[in-house]
């Protein structure tokens, strides 16, 4: 049977994704990614091949270019210990975080490892935070393998340092599901229960019998939902109270108690039917606030630290055999091996002749830094090039990197928050209902004594402040969905305010507000003809360095020349060579050291920007200038908060190489400040927190971690969501910053919406104390105004802020 | 009218069973994840099973 899916060569032949920028081909299919291919190929060769065809292509081997030394380390049984969730017997079960899951396919393959290693017993893909949950048999396959196999399919797990510390036990939110589910069943069931009520269809007195009956039954449908459902207010409100303080949650205590103890009575002594419809629903509509609240982003990290970045495993050297071992293992003086793009984990000495260490995720250095033999290597450098082999000098939580941690920033655990607005009414809230239920209470006593509790009661119900509770919730809990259709993701609902009082702004350069896909690249010298292109686009191809890979992008030549010669040396330059045509690249010292005779005084050295240099056949041909590209739409961006009055502040770990374009790009600055450690940032944006100022840091690099937690509001710029970035507030995807002034008006848009509906909820309030206070609140009136009070407030909130959001300009659907 | 009292009886039970099942649902997970399953329902359960032995036959 020939396969008979027609797909166009554009798209992968197996999840349809476009093709277009990367193509594997296999067998004249083409596939989007790696992950596709190989699919592909283990479905042939275990025949699981539904999607396609059931030929079977016998002796295609599958891609088995791992290293085997790789996994060693979790042969350790006290990494297996660690990393493994639980055990029972021989079976164990392990959860992996896989950045390349992305497609169906993905999900449907990682289900079915069982087919192909038999020691797995099950696959369980969450597909929105990219894990695979694997029970496998120990006496069948180990750790290992499993961790094997998903790397040689092209998943492999995503496994960092802080995997090593103790599991938490997985705090699923289910108890708020439930809460509402029993508050939501009561409801429903006490309102058909009180049906015969509302209809007053009792009155015959034909059957004393079924007002107790319903009673009853109302009673007991009531009961869980105050014990279950809603004690979490009560708790609240009581720690609140026993703290002298008062919340939110006050007030709805009161309420709650108030309809309970007030229906309970009149049920049990016949004079009414209680208002306990009201009561449920209540609970009901406050819980499906809290569910809107809980909202959280469950693909996002918002509190990792270096142990998220830092690898978990490393190859060491003992006895010049290579061995893996887990990071937390390495002891002073141990010899490590660190390939091209693979990071430091420990302060290291250099043992190889010359390496380049790229550091900007740690320093905001942009350019790698080249380092001979002996000198210091910092932890989380990314090797570039050459393999590097180093002497541990540090343990790894005693590192440069880990000191930042250190700081008391990071000591507190408790969040410094700003409380919010509807705590901060609560009390004038809860004094005045109290004294208007007081005042009511005098006044029947003089009038009526016997209807002045149930006055009392009435106020107390009616006052409770339901709508008001919900407005909080469902504006920002629609403010959050917004905004992250927009690629700005927030940790929670309780941040906007926080975002909303930011009056400065501190920037990060490198990555932050650069954008490395985005240099301006020139060339400036003698006019290069095409097959010199060729040449040069070949050279810097094979490059390691930033500068050439970002060289070889702006030339935009596609064909290739072969090679006969081609020698980098780190930090200085490549020597390459096409059949008799030589060509030097470097540093102008490179160029140079090469040809002697150049006069180099003719050459300017006053240029901005980074310089590489040329020369063709010992003939110097002028030089390309690399300006770092800065992030589109940055400019608009720095002028708007300008205009705002925000004080815009730039802190940079590089050189003031850029001062000058810095300026030119935005010319009101009101402070710059370069080769800035990640201690100097932090100590900055705190002296921000001292004059009283509300600072935002905007950062991306692990240098900026101090900073973003020491800030009001931290936000991390991202490329690419999965990838790591530090503890913050929020995460910002890397094209939607140059939205980020909108996104602060929209958030202050959004308090000024929740103040609105405070308004309209205020006034459901005073309609209900007018039945209240005259002594005409029927449970009739309480089960109408209630929930259209709950209902009009969610559509209000949820409208408006949609509304806001057309008009400010931002995505209301995905 | 004694009836409506066993009438309103069985429809709470009805009314139970279906909270009881709103609890299996949310205790066995099927609340934690949202958009797997949604994916997972357009695998075949058994991918090949039958058509393997038709296969092996064949290259026999």
């Amino acid at each position: 049977m020939q396969p008979e899916v027609l797909i166009e060569s554009e798209s992968c032949f197996h999840c349809g994704e476009s093709t277009k920028d990367v193509r594997f081909t296999f067998e004249d299919k083409t596939f989007c990614c790696e992950g596709c291919q190989t699919v592909y190929q283990i479905l042939h060769q275990n025949d699981l091949c539904t999607y396609y065809s059931l030929d079977r292509q016998p002796g295609k081997t599958i891609h088995t270019g791992i290293e085997r030394k790789r996994f060693e380390y979790l042969k350790d049984l006290d990494v297996q210990h660690k990393l493994i969730d639980f055990k029972k017997e021989t079976t164990a079960s392990v959860s992996f975080f896989i950045p390349s899951i992305h497609c169906t396919s993905c999900v449907w393959l990682l289900e079915n490892l069982h087919n192909i290693d038999e020691g797995i017993l099950k696959g369980t893909v969450n597909f929105l935070k990219r894990t695979v949950t694997l029970v496998f048999d120990q006496s069948k396959t180990d750790l290992r393998s499993v961790v094997e196999l998903l790397t040689t399919i092209g998943y492999e797990p995503d496994l960092k340092l802080d995997h090593l510390k103790e599991k938490k036990s997985g705090a699923v939110d289910r108890r708020l599901w439930l809460k509402l589910g029993v508050a939501g069943f009561c409801f429903g069931n006490i309102m058909l229960f009180s049906f015969p009520e509302y209809l007053k269809m009792d009155q015959s007195g034909s059957s004393e019998m079924f007002r107790y009956f319903f009673g009853g039954l109302n009673i007991a449908l009531a009961l869980p939902v105050l014990f279950f459902s809603g004690i979490d207010y009560l708790k609240s409100g009581w720690a609140a109270v026993s703290q002298k303080g008062i919340n939110l949650d006050v007030p709805i205590s009161i309420g709650m108690l108030a309809l309970f103890g007030r229906s309970l009575f009149e049920i049990l002594s016949g004079t009414g039917a209680g208002y306990f419809d009201s009561f449920t629903g209540f609970i009901f509509f406050l819980l499906i606030g809290k569910v809107v609240q809980k909202k959280t982003f469950a693909q996002l990290s918002f509190d990792r630290d270096y142990k998220s970045y830092l690898p978990i495993s490393v190859i060491r050297l003992k006895n010049k055999d290579e061995e893996s071992i887990p990071v937390n293992k390495l002891e002073i003086g141990d010899h490590v091996l660190i390939r091209n793009q693979e990071l430091v984990p420990a302060d290291a000495v250099n043992m190889t002749e010359s390496i380049q260490i790229d550091y900007s995720f740690i320093t905001g250095e942009s350019e790698p830094v080249t380092l001979s033999w002996g000198e210091q290597v910092f932890a989380g450098g990314k090797i570039i090039g050459q393999t590097a082999e180093l002497i541990i000098s540090k343990k790894v939580e005693h590192s440069y990197l880990t000191q930042l941690w250190e700081n008391e920033s990071f000591a507190s655990k408790e969040e410094k928050s700003i409380s919010s607005f509807a705590d901060r009414i609560s009390p004038f809230f809860t004094y005045t209902v109290i004294g208007i239920a007081l005042l009511s209470l005098l006044i029947w006593l003089e009038l009526s004594p016997s209807r002045a509790f149930n006055i009392f009661t009435a106020v107390l119900i009616v006052a409770c402040p339901c709508a008001l509770a919900l407005s909080t919730p469902f504006t920002l809990g629609s403010t959050i969905n917004i905004l992250a259709v927009n690629g700005f993701y927030l940790k929670n609902t309780s941040v906007i305010e926080k975002l909303s009082a930011i009056d400065t702004l501190v920037f990060d350069k490198t990555g932050t507000i650069t954008d490395s896909n985005n240099a301006e690249v020139e060339f400036i010298g003698e006019s290069l003809n095409r097959k010199e292109l060729e040449m040069l686009s070949s050279t810097f191809r094979n490059s390691f360095h930033p500068l050439s890979q970002a060289i070889h992008k702006s030339l935009h030549v596609n064909h290739e020349l072969k090679r006969s010669y081609f020698h980098e040396i780190p930090g200085k330059g490549v020597i390459a060579s096409f059949e008799d045509d030589w060509l030097y690249v470097g540093s102008l010292e490179f160029i140079k050291e090469k040809i002697p005779t150049l006069e180099a005084d003719s050459i300017s050295k006053n240029t901005i920007g980074s310089t590489v240099h040329i020369a063709f056949n010992d003939e110097y041909r002028g030089y390309f200038r690399v300006l770092q590209g800065y992030r589109n739409g940055l400019k608009k961006l720095l002028n708007n908060f300008d205009q705002t009055g925000k004080n815009v502040h730039l802190l940079s770990g590089d050189n003031e190489k850029e001062k000058t374009t810095l300026y030119q790009l935005f010319p009101n600055w009101d402070e710059m400040r370069f080769n800035q450690s990640p201690i100097d940032k932090l100590t900055f944006v705190q002296s921000f927190e001292k004059s009283g100022a509300k600072p935002a840091m905007i950062g991306d690099g692990l240098n900026d971690a101090g900073a973003l937690k020491a800030s009001t509001f931290g936000i991390a710029v991202s490329d690419n969501k999965s990838s790591f970035s530090p503890a913050c507030d929020a995460i910002i995807d890397s094209e939607a910053l140059r939205y980020l002034d909108t996104f602060f008006n929209f958030s202050s848009s959004s308090l000024k919406i929740i103040k609105a509906s405070f308004v309209l909820s205020l006034m459901y309030n005073v309609i209900g104390l007018g039945f209240a206070i005259t002594g005409h609140l029927s449970p009739l009136v309480a089960a109408i105004l209630m929930p259209l009070s709950s209902v009009s407030i969610m559509v209000f909130t949820t409208l408006s802020t949609r509304i806001v959001a057309n008009k400010i300009g931002l995505k209301i659907w995905a | 009218m004694g009836v409506i009292l066993l009438l309103i009886a069985f429809s709470l039970l009805v009314a139970l069973t279906f909270l009881g099942a709103f609890f299996w649902a949310v205790k066995s997970g099927q609340f934690d994840d949202p958009q797997t399953p949604a994916i997972r329902m357009l695998f075949e359960d058994k991918p090949v099973s039958t058509k393997n032995k038709t296969l092996t036959k064949k290259m026999d």
